[in-house]
């Protein structure tokens, strides 16, 4: 009998076993970054910055040269990289603590700088690693370690959205936010991917693609739940879409 | 190169470029701002990066992420900034990255002053951040000096694959003194960066990765080992200092750096014209601190009299060294006050008086 080869993994990922916990979206989220450096030829000569978190260990997991940083400091290590090797593809993937709380500062003037790298940003609405206190992304009356009585909007602010925020930032070229609940999204998500790093090889500067992921772990939910949980409650507060797609001017 | 009238900071600045500083991050701050405003242009018309940074903070992890590429890169700061520069240095030794930091330090502790001062022996020979790490530092004297410790110092960072810190206090950042920018250096032989993270993991056949997290911990103690014999090393072969005046059978020998050291300079003149005999240990590295000199000093010397800007850092590591071999005194002055040469002629006289006594 003839075989015939349907599905293999990608050559963007090591065969190292991921250390996140069951059923979580990190796993789809990094095979969809990893397909796609791996179908554009990029993740042979690609620069990875891995951040603090649950994604800590990305860089055993990404099949490229990688450099970790501190919390909040990828975008400032993948610029450093991207300044020295502007020929090399430079990508961060960051989760919503270390993007949207200590790193903000970092986020928000590498997109003001134009810097031409692509961000992985997987929110969860939740500090995941260290076990699932509340983020600026968390919802309110959103209960966490740290907000057991719910998030509550005196005192803790509304939650962060970073896309919009970012929007606002000049030098920032594509933003897009996507869900990975099920396989329709997933395409959809993979598209999106696959543009931010065409804007990258273009040289057409900063991009963003935002995951809305799941935490069953800390939210206490079990993973089915939590894809339906962020459908419905995340997705609501954080509008899937294109929120800015410089690219547009470029060509024009 | 025949000597130019430099700026201390603008010195520094070129001194990097000869160096072979491929990169520069950094961040505004007083007294050290000639060396940003100069690398700005003139980094780009070498063909080389400059980028101002939105923070210390990021400014240091810009460092840490292009040193993992392989690059040769500098960053400069004043003494609060390189408080906020502690993590990023800590990464860097942790995950072995070569690079270079100036500290123009001013009065401290807080937002302190802009006055020149030696407040940070500590933070540069100990340093802020976390884990056991330890960093190359020196504290030049000269103009002269400093330039060659910049030019040299990029490749001491790739040799020990470690961060070097080179302090002057805020006088030599802003003062003028003639200076040659290429005086022979001996640089370092260091190998080739095969470790860096440069993109070409495919064509390397092997992926590189630049990491400080071990979570194992016996794996994470081999690592503090692994550095440790660097830092070893370090202290075997880079202690740096100048003995001056030890001929003339001196009974008190200052202990000074930087700044201070130009001063006691003067002091010992000084005593000399009324007949009295003074020598000096000048650290020119201060970390590992120059345990070798004092193993060398003649046998007429009763007091280390240390003399710094700051109420007394370097006497931390006078006193390790000295072992209750000689007694051991102090002046200092803080808070960016410069003393003036007087002011420690009267010290000196003082001692001797209590000596006599």
């Amino acid at each position: 009998m003839k075989t015939k080869t349907i599905y293999k993994p990608t050559s963007g990922l090591t065969e190292r076993d991921l250390t996140y916990c069951p059923g979580c979206t990190h796993g789809i989220i990094h095979k969809l970054a990893g397909e796609v450096m791996a179908e554009r030829n990029l993740i042979e000569e690609a620069i990875g910055v891995a951040s603090v978190g649950c994604s800590v260990m990305s860089y055993e997991f990404f099949n490229c040269d990688m450099q970790q940083a501190a919390h909040g400091r990828a975008p400032a290590v993948a610029t450093g990289i991207k300044r020295v090797k502007p020929e090399h593809t430079v990508f961060t993937y960051q989760g919503d603590g270390d993007l949207a709380s200590i790193g903000l500062a970092e986020i928000v003037h590498a997109a003001h700088r134009g810097e031409n790298i692509t961000v992985i940003f997987v929110n969860n609405a939740i500090y995941g690693m260290t076990g699932g206190q509340m983020a600026p992304t968390t919802l309110i009356d959103q209960k966490t370690s740290t907000s057991p009585l719910g998030r509550k909007k005196e005192g803790a602010g509304e939650p962060l959205r970073m896309c919009e925020l970012l929007a606002t930032v000049p030098g920032a070229t594509y933003l897009e936010r996507v869900s990975v609940h099920d396989p329709k999204h997933i395409r959809k998500a993979k598209k999106a991917l696959e543009k931010a790093f065409d804007v990258q090889t273009k040289k057409q500067g900063f991009s963003m693609i935002e995951f809305i992921s799941t935490c069953p772990v800390n939210w206490g939910i079990n993973p089915n739940d939590s894809l339906q949980w962020a459908v419905d409650n995340l997705i609501p507060y954080y509008p899937l879409g294109v929120y800015k797609d410089g690219t547009k001017d470029d060509q024009s | 190169m025949a000597k130019v009238l430099m700026k201390g900071n603008e010195a520094m600045a070129l001194a990097a470029i000869k160096g072979g500083c491929d990169a520069f991050f950094g961040y505004p701050i007083t007294p050290q701002n000639e060396v940003p405003e100069y690398l700005s242009y003139h980094m780009e018309k070498n063909d080389r990066i400059f980028v101002q940074a939105e923070s210390e903070v990021a400014a240091i992890n810009m460092v840490y992420g292009a040193a993992g590429s392989g690059a040769r890169v500098l960053t400069s700061s004043s003494s609060p900034g390189i408080a906020l520069k502690q993590e990023g240095i800590s990464y860097l030794a942790g995950s072995e990255l070569p690079a270079v930091i100036i500290n123009v330090m001013r009065g401290g502790p807080g937002l302190g002053g802009i006055q020149p001062s030696q407040g940070d022996y500590n933070q540069i020979t100990r340093g802020g951040g976390n884990g056991d790490y330890q960093l190359l530092a020196y504290a030049p004297e000269t103009l002269q000096e400093t330039v060659n410790i910049v030019k040299r110092s990029f490749s001491l960072a790739d040799y020990y694959r470690n961060p070097v810190i080179i302090a002057v206090d805020g006088l030599i950042g802003q003062m003028m003194e003639p200076v040659d920018l290429d005086q022979k250096i001996e640089e370092k032989k260091s190998p080739a960066k095969d470790w860096a993270a440069t993109g070409e993991a495919a064509k390397r056949g092997k992926r590189n990765k630049i990491v400080s997290l071990h979570l194992d911990p016996y794996q994470l103690e081999k690592h503090n080992l692994k550095l440790k014999a660097k830092y070893d090393e370090m202290k075997e072969n880079e202690q740096q200092y100048e003995l001056i005046n030890m001929d003339h059978d001196p009974s008190i020998v200052f202990v000074a750096y930087g700044s201070m050291a130009r001063i006691a300079r003067s002091a010992i003149e000084a005593l000399k014209k009324e007949g009295i005999e003074v020598g000096m240990i000048r650290p020119i590295c201060v970390h590992p601190f120059p345990e070798k000199a004092f193993e060398t000093l003649p046998k007429s010397v009763t007091t280390l009299l240390t003399l710094e800007m700051s109420l007394g850092q370097m006497l931390q590591d006078v006193q390790i060294v000295n072992q209750g071999r000689y007694t051991l005194d102090f002046f200092g002055r803080a808070g960016g006050v410069v003393p003036e040469s007087e002011e420690i002629v009267e010290k000196v006289k003082t001692i001797m008086k209590g000596a006599a006594k």
